[in-house]
């Protein structure tokens, strides 16, 4: 898109709003801005279904931010025991519910909120795979995205602790003492991490301020950046093709139409029926069947009771189920190492994408039957991966018992393998990342079909 | 373009399969709960019956409540003027309800301390302000819980207590309403039989505990029954904006073509 300077100051028509305007204008770029990224940016006019997430995402964050806002004002940062034997922290949870006008209100709203804004953003990532959205020049939109997921789990990681319930502290647990894998330095920067030995009041404070103010600035930040790098290319569409390169005499994409008023109203009715969805698991189902809430979290935080079971929110289980599937010692390293490895490369790898991508089409539309397969196979196996990282290690599936020899080892037989969780999430994680590392070959020898000119409709 | 006429058809069905995608993205978790409910170590529970629209039967699980159980157990979330809402009077509350305050706007908290709770009984009995959420898992709800666990006590000598449960195994709290439903033991298969009779026969017995099940799940969220009541009215009001949204993005897009 243009540069600012590139549109027209505002001229007053003599009314006082319009004077108003022109002198502002004279000070500050507001048209300019006003038309460079909404009455005067174009969009590709054949948005379907899966363009909907990217605005969605927007209105979450606001949501978050207002509603923690709120939050904020009421809840007390505090590990210690108040009079009940309550901690102070838990116990300003309970306050907020029942004593803090519509304070209920609030906190479902952001406890929806954060399961909310992982699945709209898990939809919005999988838009730009349907369609290679992150392939040149949007490499940048495409590694700013990753950055927002990246800072967007650390929020979300942090933000469980504050509820101080026994899946805060022992989820934090578990997910800080990974740290200690580290060779030579992981103790220390656990200790670190931490501020303590153990997760504690200094941990929960510190969580609290990066909570609320650290990732939160870097976040909106990164979100700046992804839209105005979005807004600098232009946006891919479901077509892959480039609107710009066909324009009329003014240099307008003859596939474009301004993104206000033509992609506001479009989504609004998105808004509304996400809204629809989101209120009503706010006031039916705020629990959201121990996905959202879990049950264990309206337990108090006890350092001397560690649960039967640590489950990740769901949002996490999928990288929580790579970094369990890694049970060997590689190098003299632990185990545990290298499942903080997978976890975090299975997040990182993500940013690699535009470069691993050779395919001569963008979009799923005329690419050829390897990347429809192995991208159906992807998805399946990040849901598997998620789903089993909400099971206890042992699992298997349908309920099976497997058969065991008498010293408890498990006997060697098809099922006992094909049902074991473990071994599922084991072999998942491996298709997760050859799915990536062998892309470059496999998306470059694919049958791709003609891709047209200009944009289609359905 | 001749490449899409053709290509119509394909696009729909990969449209259509990426629907059904989405679908079992967004269903995940409900398959998740369906196929939790069928391992192997679930517990069983007695689903607890719903009084949750039954001011009577709320009301008297308040008197069981703090007659039973607020000598040991608070519930300091709850203040007990929040009891207005059930549709006691506030001379009610306070004649009957409130012993260890005199301010209706007090929660409802026990005279002993943490500390000394935990001197003389070895653990401290839990605030149970929240407990109807929290002991909800995959095998049932936190009131079929609660339901069950208060009807399976049995008698246990090997326990400093003299008692022990079914659901929650060397529990710490002995039982507490014996007077009420009598004894049981647990047979050779592992069966709860009566022993010795209490007060009540057995259905009574489950009508008094199923009373107060329905305090303790009102208690856990007093604003359950108006954050539904809501819920209907804000869904009719986006049902109405999609309405008109809709309609606004049509004649918008009328020129779009």
């Amino acid at each position: 898109m243009a540069t600012n300077s590139n549109f027209e100051k505002y001229k007053s028509d003599g009314s006082l709003l319009g004077s108003v305007l022109e002198w502002v204008d004279a000070r500050f770029p507001l048209t300019s801005m006003w038309k460079a990224h909404l009455s005067e940016y174009y969009a590709p006019k054949n948005f379907n279904f899966w363009y909907y997430f990217g605005s969605l995402a927007l209105l979450v964050l606001v949501l978050q931010v207002v509603t923690g806002i709120f939050l904020a004002m009421n809840y007390k940062p505090d590990a210690s025991l108040n009079a009940a034997g309550l901690p102070v922290a838990f116990a300003s949870v309970n306050y907020i519910m029942n004593d803090v006008s519509w304070g209920w209100l609030i906190r479902y709203m952001h406890s929806t909120g954060a399961s909310a804004f992982f699945i709209v953003v898990y939809l919005h990532m999988f838009r730009g795979m349907l369609y290679g959205s992150y392939r040149k020049p949007r490499e940048l939109i495409w590694v700013f995205g990753v950055l927002v997921f990246l800072c967007l789990m650390a929020e979300a990681f942090m933000g469980y602790l504050l509820p101080w319930g026994q899946m805060s502290l022992w989820g934090a647990q578990v997910i800080v003492n990974l740290f200690g894998a580290i060779p030579l330095i992981g103790d220390p920067l656990s200790i670190w991490v931490r501020g303590d030995f153990v997760i504690g009041d200094a941990t929960l404070n510190r969580f609290f301020a990066f909570h609320v103010v650290a990732v939160p600035l870097v976040l909106i930040g990164l979100v700046v950046a992804h839209v105005l790098a979005l807004h600098e290319v232009g946006s891919n569409n479901p077509d892959g093709v480039e609107i710009k390169k066909v324009t009329d005499a003014k240099g307008i994409p003859l596939d474009g139409i301004p993104f206000h008023p033509y992609y506001t109203v479009k989504d609004i009715v998105g808004v509304a029926v996400f809204l629809m969805l989101f209120s009503f698991v706010v006031f039916f189902w705020p629990e959201g069947g121990g996905y959202f809430l879990e049950y264990n979290n309206f337990f108090q935080a006890d350092p001397m009771k560690t649960p039967a079971h640590i489950a990740p929110v769901w949002y996490f289980t999928p990288f929580y189920s790579m970094l369990r599937a890694m049970v060997w010692n590689f190098f003299w390293l632990d185990a545990k190492f290298w499942g903080v490895v997978a976890m975090g490369a299975g997040v990182v790898i993500l940013a690699f994408l535009p470069w691993l991508d050779r395919a001569p089409v963008k979009s799923i539309r005329y690419r050829g039957p390897i990347f429809k397969t192995l991208l159906t196979l992807f998805v399946f196996t990040f849901l598997v991966l998620g789903f089993l990282g909400t099971k206890v290690p042992g699992y298997y599936f349908f309920g099976y018992q497997p058969a065991t020899n008498p010293d408890g080892s498990i006997i060697f037989s098809p099922l006992n393998y094909l049902l074991s969780g473990d071994l599922i999430a084991q072999a998942f994680t491996v298709y997760y990342f050859l799915f990536f590392l062998t892309m470059p070959w496999w998306s470059k020898i694919d049958q791709c079909k003609p891709v047209p000119e200009r944009v289609t409709w359905k | 373009m001749q490449t899409c006429t053709g290509k119509g058809d394909l696009e729909m069905k990969t449209m259509q399969k990426l629907k059904i995608l989405l679908a079992a993205v967004l269903f995940a978790p409900a398959l998740a709960v369906s196929t939790a409910a069928l391992a192997s170590e679930a517990l069983h529970l007695d689903p607890a019956p719903d009084v949750s629209g039954d001011k009577d039967a709320l009301q008297n699980g308040a008197r069981l409540f703090v007659n039973y159980c607020l000598s040991c157990h608070g519930a300091s979330a709850l203040r007990y003027n929040k009891l207005l809402e059930l549709g006691l009077t506030e001379a009610q509350i306070v004649e009957n309800l409130m012993f260890t305050t005199d301010k209706i706007g007090d929660p409802m908290t026990v005279a002993m301390t943490p500390a000394d709770a935990k001197k003389w009984f070895g653990v401290t009995p839990p605030d149970l302000s929240i407990i109807a959420r929290a002991r909800a898992s995959a095998d049932g709800s936190g009131a079929d819980w609660l339901y069950t666990y208060l009807r399976s006590f049995y008698r246990d000598e090997t326990r400093p207590t003299g008692w022990n449960n079914v659901v929650f195994a060397n529990v710490g709290m002995p039982h507490i309403l014996f007077d009420l439903q009598g004894e049981q033991i647990l047979d050779a298969e592992g069966k709860l039989q009566p022993a010795a009779s209490g007060t009540l026969l057995a259905a009574d017995y489950d009508k008094q505990v199923a009373d107060l099940v329905g305090f303790l799940t009102w208690m856990s969220e007093p604003q359950a029954e108006f954050r539904k009541r809501l819920g209907v009215g804000v869904l009719i009001f986006l049902v109405l904006l999609f309405g008109f949204a809709y309609a606004l993005k049509k004649e918008y897009w009328k020129d779009v073509h």
